[in-house]
């Protein structure tokens, strides 16, 4: 809602500056959100009159104008404006005028004629975009008078953000309204607007939806002239609103609008076909608007319609058939009251949103109808004539009046709010707001007025109170704690514990969108149904994740070409898997690494990331778990078949890892391997409390064995089979060293194991050690062909 | 044969001018060793008369002696310099960087959110989350905020489906609470959120933590105290806070919460778009029809919620000046926030 100061103070005296005044309807939760000057700062301007305009002797596009400004001579001005001519009136900026603050008017010399002053355009003064020639005055303006006193410059704009609650303040009435409680300053008297009935006629209407429109007013008014334009003072205060000037007609129901915050419409009377009817539309019904949008209606929406069809769409906009034009001489005005629950939503499903469907939908005072039809018809008769006709009222006065009294009770002030309010200040507040207090015991009986929509229950009442006597004036307490410790949600500690570990080895956390592109998604999984958005911000952005690896893939992307050669970053979030009409959400960690193993630097090489590096910042981060971390091959078509795998936890699958296939690397321009992994969180068993194991006093002994076996066979094979026949002695089994190439024959492997043996009370005899070695490479040999390298 | 003294003579200047302890102990061999000239004249003193046979002998010995001494000596000094050599050689550049991997920290927003977490949790909240692709009644209808009512205009929601939108705030994590769990409740919900809208400020994904607190005798002077020092440990300073009645379907009283802008201190600048404040977060006191939603009785229990936008709180705490860097992932920008 946008107002200016001065029409403000026209309803309610305002003894506060600008700045107080704004600070004061802030706090009481009518954010401010802007105050503008409402014309450029400007002195020395007066209204004066162009006598005469002759050609400018050395050039073709400048007058030389004799202008009376009414200081006694007439003086010389060179303009160049296309509309200059004799007789009209215009601002004159006389010489030592200011506009702003380095545009100082002085005497100069155009094509070698003096000019002694400018006549000014609206644009030049800040009172308009319309910058195409001087700003005509009206005739009666008398020459010499300053423009500022005269159209009431030293005014500004006010731009309030108000809530959807408040649609009570929707106009200039409702503000002042809400100025005076806050001021303790009733509201200036209005008169009652006049209207001389002079003829009978009136319209048939019909209501078919009394509870989406329980009050339908309507009015002939004949003998209009829609060609009038409405004077300045009113254009202004529609400028200082933000509403341009149209003609008088539109001008006067705009006016209502921000004036009373009631919207109205004008049919032209001859354009409509038999009685107007409010109904609900026809589903398929269509109806072109007065903006030249052709809409096809759904039966969810109330029209106002005659014989033809829908004319207008109920509370939100008139119908181009039947609106007013420059012939139009009769006129049909509409004053109704329409449901919120009837209009709300409608114009965003049609794509509309205007002054009239943001007031219904907010909800607009039942009771204000005829009042704003009396405004409106004096109105429009004062600028355009007309001859009005009696009123047709259609009303259902059981669904008007409906508003509830709501029970406030005194104890419940206190409890809601930890600050008490006395009786007095209680009866002061509310009825300063409007309200009917019955005092019952122990409190009131409230009946809101019915502008207000919002106020409904109890707590509605309380924080009116505490609104108006100020949020700042409640004290402040600490809750006192009850009920017991809980522990944070596992999924929250654990992803910190693991992310941490992250972190410590190197990789920087990244977040991405949750939206990604379909054609990449697409490009990581083809088999993968995806989760769409209805209505994307782009299309890049326009399908969920069903996976965190393309976001951090397009994160390598971004940072490679920012000359960046080496990364390691990893995210943590929902990927978003739809299966049939279920939708999975599931939380992943996933990462990425890239580039050098380490950063560039003097004291080690820089050796390129390979898959045990990132399978080795796996085993690290998962060390925590009891169960055995184990590999095993994986299918899935964005990575590299034989360098990626699914990852294991005691037989559970908690993720993947690998290169990125090569191909798919390439596609996006990626030079090296990209390393990838993704955790499934939920997937992750408890974090198991250690429990500590003795530490045997007797020394181990140690045996490194080599054994020669296939290519095909994995070290996984053998660990395997040492597990199955595990001797008892046997601790730690590492594999050191794999060896291939010179020594061993082709297609085969150099497998070099590092055996611990130990008892945790005695001391190993070589025999057992080596009888314990022997079982080992024997089962090796039986089960895996192994043999020993000697 | 030579004289004892001659021979030492010499021996002590060779030993004197001898430059490593191989040459040293060549000359120990030379005047000492089984052959040595020393030793040889010991081994000659049977041949002499026995009435000089004595102090030729005493001569022989000291001579021995003086030799002997002079040699530690010299090996001491050789030894030394030898080691004074060999730390020189061993001398490293330390100024040179460690060998190093290296460490990346946490997001900003994921190092702001812990601090918010860290100082609720303080207070006795606990954490919880709920799913990110929301229906209808946990984002809007639960939360008092019907199907067409203006206020689902207030945030501009991603559609899914007809039932179901990306949650528009965390306010839902409230209501699957309330559902699972009886007052009194404390509870955080940390997470991301979506809506409709890209432009310099907003991005249509962000973080918001809300919070909920209910309990028999919670009242609006509860909320102002928790948000009060929550802003001014979290600013690290007693900021000027003011609470401005606001809108929210889901609270009543509501109200938005501002704090004297931490750039210029309330006397109005570009940050705080030259009104001396910030809006940094939105609250209030739980509406009785969202108790109503999860049954819970509104006579006997009150209660506050109230929601902050991490970013804005990260950009201050950074001062980070353009919200969009929070997405883009330039590792620029991520490596800046060591921990």
């Amino acid at each position: 809602m946008r107002l200016s100061e001065a029409w403000l103070k026209s309803w309610v005296d305002i003894d506060l500056t600008t700045d107080e005044l704004v600070q004061r309807l802030t706090m009481a939760g009518l954010e401010v959100d802007e105050v503008s000057p409402v014309a450029h700062d400007f002195d020395g301007i007066v209204v004066a009159e162009v006598i005469s305009v002759q050609p400018h002797p050395n050039a073709d596009k400048l007058r030389l104008c004799e202008v009376n400004d009414g200081s006694g001579d007439t003086v010389q001005v060179v303009c160049g404006a296309a509309n200059v001519g004799a007789g009209i009136k215009v601002p004159f900026a006389r010489l030592g005028a200011c506009i702003g603050e380095d545009f100082k008017i002085k005497k100069t010399k155009l094509r070698g004629v003096e000019s002694h002053g400018m006549l000014c355009s609206a644009h030049e003064l800040g009172l308009s975009e319309d910058n195409s020639g001087l700003m005509l005055l009206p005739q009666e303006y008398e020459v010499g008078l300053s423009l500022r006193d005269l159209l009431q410059l030293n005014d500004c704009s006010i731009e309030i953000d108000l809530t959807p609650n408040r649609g009570d303040c929707l106009s200039v009435a409702g503000i002042a309204r809400e100025v005076g409680v806050l001021t303790g300053k009733a509201l200036k008297a209005h008169p009652q607007p006049k209207v001389q009935q002079t003829h009978q006629q009136v319209y048939d209407i019909l209501v078919h939806n009394a509870a989406a429109c329980p009050v339908y007013l309507g009015r002939v008014l004949k003998g209009v002239n829609a060609r009038a334009q409405s004077p300045l003072w009113l254009q202004e205060r529609l400028r200082r609103s933000g509403l341009r000037s149209v003609s008088a007609v539109v001008d006067a129901t705009n006016y209502v609008l921000l004036e009373l915050g009631q919207p109205t419409h004008a049919f032209d009377l001859n354009k409509l076909q038999g009685a107007i009817c409010v109904r609900q539309a026809n589903a398929g019904e269509q109806i072109e608007l007065l903006n030249g949008d052709e809409v096809t209606l759904d039966d969810d929406s109330l029209v106002i319609a005659d014989e033809s069809g829908p004319v207008a769409l109920a509370g939100i906009m008139g119908g181009l058939a039947t609106a007013v034009d420059d012939d139009t001489t009769d006129l049909f005005l509409e004053s109704a009251h329409f449901d919120p629950v009837a209009i709300a939503g409608r114009a965003r499903r049609y794509g509309l949103h205007t002054d009239s469907s943001h007031r219904f939908e907010r909800g607009v005072d039942p009771n204000l109808p005829q009042l704003a039809l009396d405004r409106l018809t004096e109105l429009i008769i004062d600028m355009a004539g007309g001859e009005p006709g009696p009123v047709s009222v259609m009303e259902d006065p059981q669904l008007v009046n409906q508003k509830k009294s709501i029970q406030l009770r005194q104890g419940r002030i206190a409890r809601v709010l930890g600050m008490g309010l006395s009786d007095k200040e209680v009866v002061e507040i509310l009825s300063g707001l409007g309200m009917v207090l019955e005092a019952l015991d122990g409190g009131w009986k409230v009946t809101p007025p019915s502008a207000r929509f919002d106020i409904n229950l109890e707590e509605d009442l309380i924080e009116e109170l505490a609104r108006i006597k100020g949020y700042d004036l409640v004290p402040t307490r600490m809750p006192l704690l009850t009920g017991q410790i809980k522990p944070h949600a596992l999924v929250q500690d654990e992803l910190t514990q693991l992310k941490t570990k992250l972190i410590q080895n190197g990789y920087f956390e990244a977040i991405t969108y949750s939206f990604i592109s379909p054609s990449l998604a697409e490009k990581f999984f083809p088999e993968l149904a995806l989760l769409a958005v209805e209505n994307p911000i782009s299309l890049d952005m326009s399908v969920m994740r069903p996976s965190l690896l393309p976001g951090l893939v397009s994160t390598l992307t971004y940072n490679l070409a920012r000359q960046v050669n080496r990364l390691k970053v990893f995210e943590s979030g929902l990927k978003f898997l739809p299966q049939g009409s279920e939708l999975q959400q599931r939380h992943c960690l996933a990462g990425l690494l890239y580039g050098s193993v380490v950063p560039e630097q003097w004291g080690q090489e820089a050796r390129v990331t390979d898959f045990f590096d990132l399978k080795g910042d796996l085993e690290l981060l998962l060390s925590g778990y009891e169960q055995p971390l184990t590999c095993s091959p994986v299918e899935a078509s964005y990575l590299h078949p034989g360098q990626s795998g699914q990852l294991k936890l005691g037989g559970e699958q908690v993720g993947v890892l690998g290169a990125l296939h090569p191909e798919l690397a390439e596609q996006l321009g990626i030079p090296q391997p990209v390393w990838l992994f993704e955790l499934e969180l939920d997937a992750l068993p408890e974090l198991p409390v250690v429990r500590f194991e003795t530490i045997s006093k007797f020394p181990e002994i140690r045996r490194d064995i080599a054994v020669i076996v296939a290519d095909a066979v994995s070290s996984f094979d053998i660990l395997q089979t040492i597990d199955a026949q595990r001797p008892e002695l046997l601790g730690e089994v590492r594999i050191f060293d794999v060896y291939r190439g010179k020594g061993i024959d082709f297609g085969k492997k150099s497998v070099a194991l590092g055996l611990t043996f130990r008892a945790t009370s005695r001391t190993l005899t070589d025999e057992e050690v080596e009888q314990a070695v022997n079982q080992i490479t024997t089962q090796l040999n039986r089960h895996l062909g192994a043999i020993l390298r000697e | 044969m030579l004289d004892a003294e001659q021979i030492e003579t010499d021996a002590l200047t060779a030993v004197k001018n001898s430059n490593s302890l191989d040459e040293l102990e060549a000359l120990r061999v030379q005047y000492l060793g089984k052959k040595g000239a020393l030793t040889q004249l010991l081994k000659q003193l049977g041949q002499l008369d026995a009435d000089i046979r004595r102090s030729a002998g005493q001569k022989i010995n000291l001579a021995k002696k003086n030799v002997q001494s002079c040699i530690e000596l010299r090996r001491e000094e050789l030894q030394a310099a030898l080691l004074t050599q060999k730390l020189q050689q061993e001398k490293i550049d330390i100024t040179l960087p460690g060998r190093r991997q290296s460490r990346g920290n946490f997001h900003p927003i994921t190092q702001t959110m812990t601090v918010i977490l860290d100082l609720f949790s303080a207070m006795g909240f606990d954490v919880a989350s709920g799913p990110e692709v929301e229906d209808d009644y946990h984002n809007f209808e639960a939360l008092n905020i019907p199907k067409h009512h203006p206020a689902r205009a207030m945030q501009d929601t991603f559609y899914i489906d007809g039932g179901h939108v990306l949650r528009t705030h965390t306010s839902p994590v409230q209501i699957r609470t309330m559902e699972q769990q009886e007052p009194p409740i404390k509870v955080l919900a940390p997470g991301r959120v979506y809506r409709c809208d890209s432009d310099l400020t907003h991005t249509p994904m962000f973080h918001q933590v809300e919070g909920l607190l209910v309990d028999e005798s919670v009242t609006f002077a509860d909320l102002k105290g928790v948000i009060i020092e929550f802003l001014s440990q979290f600013f690290g300073q007693q900021l000027p806070v003011r609470f401005r009645p606001s809108y929210f379907p889901f609270t009543e009283p509501s109200a938005e919460v501002d704090i004297a802008c931490v750039k210029c201190h309330g006397e109005g600048c570009r940050i705080c778009s030259k009104t001396g404040w910030l809006e940094v977060l939105g609250c209030g006191m739980v509406h009785p029809n969202v108790f109503r939603h999860v049954n819970i009785d509104a006579e006997k229990y009150t209660g506050f919620a109230f929601g902050l936008g991490v970013e804005r709180l990260a950009m201050l705490r950074y001062e980070v000046p353009d919200l969009r860097l929070f997405f883009e992932n330039d590792i620029r920008f991520l490596s800046q926030f060591k921990q």
